[in-house]
């Protein structure tokens, strides 16, 4: 069980990190957006990969049966929108918007990842692309 | 009322998977970025450090703990404590230097290793280094230099892993504190 502070830090270290390296070398925003992109990629897989095999073995859940299946696109969001974030930011997705042609905006009031920063331009920008793409 | 009590063990249960994740991926990018495994283990340590500046905030925040007086104070709130609070696992203090100021700490088991192999060819990788970063970087904030090394390790084969704790001195001057 880690806790929620250690891995909030640990995730503002990451994104600092890659910008100092940054710094160092000749590599332009879009690069850094990009790594921290792969990294929350990785780590996206692997939680789904694990829920799976948590939820198969589980069998309280009334969306078990489901999960192997889901039938369009809208059921993803919604899994996303309420169990995954559930999961990983302990609170459901505040507003979903859509205009039906694949293009979804998802707010949230309250992101935990930023809750704890001033109100720095930079990091807004950049702090939310880890760990939900 | 069971269906509630296991949402909470698998959410919790969750997050300890996102943040053993999140390290596994941190780790993977710094072996791409740099060269050798050396360059990687400083990273982890000056990352670690950088956290641990703050955790102790956080730390002593929500423990309540007072000052500890000794050197075996801190190693007992280090391990009860601490790695229960953050970890949720009680490594276990042992092989206390004749003169009190070196410990190790046993654990059983590492969450952050959770699901990881290390390749052949990261042999001399110390892949939980930024513990050891966090432990120095803490300590620093509550006036004690310290070393922290890790002497065995569960993913290299051995059968815990240990990281060995060295008392240096007591820091009188309030420097402020340069980011790395």
């Amino acid at each position: 069980m880690a806790d929620e502070a250690l891995f909030l830090l640990l995730h503002n270290e990451m994104v600092s990190g890659v910008y100092k390296s940054a710094e160092q070398g000749e590599v332009e925003n879009g690069r850094c957006i990009t790594k921290l992109e792969n990294m929350g990629f990785r780590v996206g897989q692997g939680l789904i990969e694990r829920k799976n095999t948590v939820l198969l073995l589980v069998d309280l859940f009334r969306f078990t049966k489901d999960t192997a299946r889901f039938k369009d696109e809208l059921d993803i969001m919604k899994f996303i929108c309420k169990d995954f974030w559930t999961t990983v930011f302990k609170k459901q997705i505040d507003n979903l918007r859509t205009n039906h042609q694949g293009i979804y905006v998802l707010q949230d009031n309250k992101f935990r990842l930023l809750t704890q920063m001033s109100a720095g331009k930079q990091y807004l920008e950049h702090a939310s692309k880890v760990n939900f793409r | 009322m069971s269906r509630q009590a296991n949402r909470g063990t698998e959410s919790k249960k969750m997050s300890s998977e996102l943040f053993t994740l999140t390290y596994g991926a941190l780790v993977t990018q710094l072996c791409k970025d740099y060269e050798n495994d050396e360059d990687v283990n400083k990273q982890l340590d000056k990352m670690g450090y950088n956290i641990g500046v703050r955790l102790i905030e956080d730390f002593l925040a929500r423990s309540n703990v007072g000052k500890c007086h000794d050197f075996r104070e801190t190693a007992d709130v280090i391990a009860k404590v601490a790695f229960k609070m953050y970890l949720g696992i009680t490594p276990s203090i042992t092989n206390w230097s004749p003169a009190g100021d070196e410990f190790s700490l046993i654990m059983e088991n590492n969450p952050l290793v959770d699901f990881v192999e290390l390749p052949d060819s990261h042999s001399s990788l110390i892949y939980s280094n930024l513990l050891c970063g966090v432990l120095r970087g803490a300590l620093e904030m509550v006036q004690m230099a310290v070393e922290a090394k890790f002497v065995q390790d569960a993913l290299k084969g051995d059968g815990v892993t240990e990281i060995r704790m060295r008392f240096i001195r007591r820091i009188e001057d309030n420097l402020p504190v340069g980011e790395e």
